[in-house]
C-alpha cells in the first residue's frame, strides 16, 4: 500500500504540491492526469525518494520513504519507476540493460538475472533484441526494455511517467497494450499520462491534478462523466 | 621563505628570460597561425587524397619530440647547412613549424564546422568563392577555432620552455641557472610556475569562456 | 650536394641501444597513464562529491597541470621536492611529473564527458536501487570513459613525447637519453636523433592505430 498524506514541496519558492493526499491499495491502478506544470512529475519522484519533501510524509508498506534512517536504494528495489524518457544505458545491450542491476543490485547470479530477463523481454516483445543496443532499437521499443528493466526487479509497484509521450503516434499503442496487460495481470501501478482513453479504460480511481493540487479523484466513468471540478470541466473539454 | 640570497639583479635575470620566452611565443604562433591557416584552407580546398604529402609532413611535427625537433634543426642548419644563425632563430623557425601543424588541424576543423548547406547558400546568392570565405566561412569557423587557437597559443608558450636545448635562456633555462648558482628550488620554481600560471591561467579561462557562449548557440 | 658526409651505418649500429631506450619511454608513458587515469577518476569523484576541500585539491591540481609547462612540472618533481628532503631517482621524476600532468589533463576531459552524460541516466541508475557509487560505477563511468577514450589516446601520445624531457633530470636509459649519451660518444646528431625520430614517429603511430582497433572492438554501441 502506498500512502501519501499532506505532502508539501517546493522548488525555491514556487511550490510544487501543496499538500497532496492519496492512498493506492495493492492491485489498485491510479491514473494522473492534469496540466503541465501540475506537479505529476514530481509526485512520482517523491514516492520513490529520488525527490525529498517539505512535509507531510509517503508510507510504502509501512515504511516512510523520507525518514532518516530509510534505506532508499532498498526501498527503491520495490518500486519500479520508467520515465517519458526512456533512459536506456546506451552502453548495453538490451539483455544487459535489463541484467544489470538484478546481478549488481539484487545479488542475482547471472543465470537467473538472464533467466528473468529474458522472461520480461519476451514478455513486453523483446524477446528477439536480446544482443541489440538500445541505439538501434525504436522510441517504442526502448520504452518496452525500459519497463521489462523495471519488472525484472520483481517490483511490488510500478509507476509510470507519461511513458508514451516521448513516442511517435504510432508506437504509442504498443506501450500502451504492454501497461494494459501490466494492470490486468494485477500489479499495483500509479500512471501518469495524457491518454485519456487509455486512462478510462484501465483505472481503477483517475485523480486530476491541477497547480500542485489534487483537485478531483474518482473512478474513471465518474471523473470523465461528471466532472465536478470546473478546472478539471475546463481540461476535459480543452483535451477533446 | 623571504630570508633569500635572491637579489634585485637575478630577478632582472629572471625577466629577461620571461622577456625571452614571450617573444619567441609570439614570433612563433604568428608565423605559425599564418601558415596554419595557408595550410589548413590548402588542406581543405584540393582534399584529403591531393593534401596528403603535406598532411603527412605536418603530422610529423605532432608526433615527435619538440626536444628532437629543435635538436635536428639545430644541427641540420648548423652543421649539415652550414649556415650559422643563431639559436633564436632556429628556436622561431622551428616553433612556427610546429604551431602552424596544430593550427592546421584547428583551421580545417573550423572550416569543415561550416554546414555544407550554408556555403551553397551563399554561393547560390551569386557570391564568389572569395567572398564566400571572407563573409561566411571566417566568420563561422572562426567561433569553431579561436577556443582551440588559444590553446594552441598557450601550448606554444609552455613548449617554448624546451628551447635552451638550442641554447636559448628563456625563462625556465633561467629558473635553473640560478637553482644551480643559488641551491633555493623551491622558491625559484614557484616564481617561475607563477609566470606561467599568470599568463596562461586567464587565457585558458577566456578561451573556455569563448567555447561556452559560441557552442551555446 | 651538401658539404657534409651522412653517416648512417654509425647510427644504425647503435639501434639495438635505442630500441632498449624505447622500451623504457614506453614503460614510462604506459604506467604514467594507468596512474594517471586512475588518479583522474579519483579527481573526477573529489569534483562530484559535492565536498569543497576535495574539489579545490582537484581543481588546483587540474590547473596547475594545464597552466604550466610540463618540463617545469618535471623539475617540482625533481628539484622541488628535493628541497622538501625528498630525492626522487630520475625515473622516478620523469614518472611522477609526467603522471601529474596527465591526470590534469584526463580530470578536464573527464568532467567534458560527464557533462555529456545526461543526469536522467543516474536517476534511473537510482531508481534501481543503485547507490550513488554503483550508479556511477556502472551506468556513468563506462560511457564516461569512451568518450574519453580518443583524448585519452592522445594523451598518451603527449606522454611519450613527454619522457624525453626525462634528460633534464638526469634520466639516460630512456630513447631520448640513450640517444643523447650516444651522440656524447660518436657526435653524429644528425643521424641518431633522426633515428631517435622515426622509432617515436612508429610508436606514436603504433599508438594511434592500435587505440582504433581497440576502440572499434570495444564500443559497439
Ligand atoms: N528540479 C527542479 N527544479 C526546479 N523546478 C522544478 C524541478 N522539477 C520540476 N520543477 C518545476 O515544478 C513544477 C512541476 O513540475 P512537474 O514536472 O512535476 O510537472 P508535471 O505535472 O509533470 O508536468 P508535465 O506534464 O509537463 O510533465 C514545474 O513548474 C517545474 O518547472
Ligand atoms: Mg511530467
Amino acid at each position: 500500500m502506498i500512502e501519501i498524506e499532506n505532502v508539501r514541496k517546493s522548488f525555491g519558492s514556487l511550490e510544487v504540491l501543496k499538500g497532496i493526499d492519496l492512498t493506492v491499495q495493492k492491485g489498485e491502478v491510479v491514473t494522473i492526469i492534469g496540466g503541465s506544470g501540475s506537479g505529476k512529475s514530481t509526485l512520482l519522484t517523491c514516492i520513490n525518494g529520488l525527490e525529498p519533501i517539505d512535509s507531510g510524509r509517503i508510507l510504502v508498506d509501512g515504511t516512510e520513504v523520507h525518514a532518516k534512517g530509510t534505506d532508499l536504494n532498498k526501498l527503491r528495489r520495490k518500486i519500479g519507476i520508467v520515465f517519458q524518457q526512456f533512459n536506456a544505458f546506451p552502453h548495453l545491450t538490451v539483455l544487459e540493460n535489463v541484467t544489470l542491476a538484478q546481478r549488481k543490485v539484487l545479488k542475482r547470479s547471472r543465470a537467473e538475472a538472464e533467466a528473468e530477463a529474458v522472461k520480461q523481454l519476451n514478455h513486453v516483445g523483446l524477446g528477439d533484441k536480446l544482443k541489440v543496443y538500445p541505439g538501434r532499437l525504436s522510441g517504442g521499443q526502448q520504452q518496452r526494455m525500459a519497463i521489462a528493466r523495471a519488472l525484472a526487479m520483481s517490483p511490488d509497484y510500478m509507476l509510470f511517467d507519461e511513458v508514451t509521450s516521448a513516442l511517435d503516434p504510432q508506437l504509442v499503442g504498443e506501450v500502451l497494450d504492454t501497461l494494459r496487460m501490466l494492470a490486468g495481470e494485477g500489479m499495483t501501478m500509479i500512471c501518469v499520462t495524457h491518454e485519456m482513453k487509455f486512462a478510462r479504460e484501465v483505472s481503477d480511481r483517475v485523480a486530476f491534478f491541477h497547480k500542485g493540487v489534487m483537485a478531483e479523484i474518482a473512478p474513471p466513468e465518474q471523473l470523465f462523466g461528471n466532472p465536478k471540478d470546473t478546472e478539471l470541466q475546463k481540461f476535459l473539454s480543452a483535451t477533446h | 621563505m623571504f630570508d633569500t640570497a635572491l637579489t634585485a639583479a637575478d630577478f632582472v635575470f629572471l625577466a629577461k628570460g620571461a622577456g625571452v620566452t614571450i617573444i619567441v611565443t609570439l614570433i612563433s604562433v604568428l608565423a605559425g597561425t599564418i601558415l596554419g591557416i595557408l595550410f589548413g584552407v590548402f588542406r581543405y580546398q584540393v582534399g584529403a587524397i591531393w593534401a596528403a604529402p603535406l598532411t603527412f609532413v605536418l603530422d610529423i611535427f605532432r608526433s615527435i619530440p619538440l626536444l628532437i625537433q629543435l635538436v635536428l634543426a639545430n644541427a641540420f642548419i648548423g652543421t649539415i647547412l652550414q649556415i650559422r644563425i643563431s639559436g633564436f632563430t632556429v628556436a622561431c623557425i622551428v616553433l612556427s613549424m610546429y604551431t602552424a601543424a596544430f593550427c592546421s588541424e584547428i583551421v580545417r576543423g573550423g572550416i569543415e564546422a561550416v554546414p555544407a548547406t550554408t556555403r551553397r547558400a551563399a554561393r547560390s546568392l551569386g557570391m564568389t568563392w572569395g567572398q564566400d570565405m571572407r563573409e561566411i566561412v571566417l566568420p563561422l569557423a572562426t567561433r569553431v577555432a579561436l577556443p582551440s587557437w588559444i590553446g594552441l597559443a598557450l601550448g606554444v608558450m609552455k613548449d617554448s620552455a624546451l628551447v635552451y636545448v638550442v641554447q636559448v635562456t628563456e625563462l625556465l633555462k633561467s629558473t635553473q641557472i640560478l637553482i644551480t648558482r643559488l641551491q633555493e628550488p623551491l622558491l625559484l620554481l614557484l616564481i617561475c610556475g607563477a609566470f606561467y600560471f599568470v599568463i596562461s591561467f586567464p587565457l585558458a579561462r577566456f578561451g573556455g569562456y569563448l567555447e561556452k557562449r559560441w557552442s551555446n548557440d | 650536394m651538401f658539404n657534409y658526409t651522412f653517416q648512417w651505418k654509425q647510427a644504425l649500429a647503435r639501434l639495438p641501444q635505442m630500441l632498449d631506450g624505447a622500451i623504457v619511454t614506453m614503460q614510462i608513458a604506459i604506467l604514467s597513464m594507468a596512474i594517471g587515469i586512475l588518479l583522474a577518476v579519483v579527481l573526477t569523484m573529489f569534483r562530484l562529491s559535492g565536498n569543497r576541500a576535495l574539489s579545490a585539491i582537484a581543481k588546483t591540481w587540474v590547473e596547475i597541470a594545464r597552466n604550466t609547462p610540463a618540463l617545469f612540472q618535471i623539475y617540482m618533481a625533481h628539484f622541488g621536492l628535493g628541497s622538501f628532503g625528498i630525492h626522487l631517482s630520475p625515473f622516478a621524476s620523469i614518472l611522477l611529473g609526467i603522471t601529474f600532468n596527465n591526470a590534469g589533463y584526463l580530470t578536464e576531459n573527464f568532467r567534458g564527458a560527464l557533462k555529456a552524460i545526461p543526469d536522467t541516466q543516474t536517476r534511473a541508475g537510482r531508481s534501481l536501487g543503485f547507490g550513488a557509487a554503483g550508479a556511477f560505477r556502472y551506468i556513468v563511468l563506462p560511457q564516461m570513459l569512451r568518450i574519453s577514450f580518443l583524448p585519452m589516446t592522445n594523451q598518451m601520445v603527449w606522454a611519450i613525447l613527454m619522457t624525453s624531457l626525462g634528460v633534464t633530470v638526469g634520466m639516460n636509459s630512456d630513447l631520448y637519453g640513450v640517444t643523447q649519451d650516444l651522440n656524447a660518444l660518436t657526435f653524429r646528431t644528425f643521424e641518431l636523433f633522426a633515428v631517435a625520430a622515426v622509432i617515436f614517429y612508429l610508436i606514436t603511430k603504433v599508438i594511434t592505430l592500435g587505440a582504433r582497433l581497440v576502440a572499434s572492438r570495444l564500443f559497439r554501441y
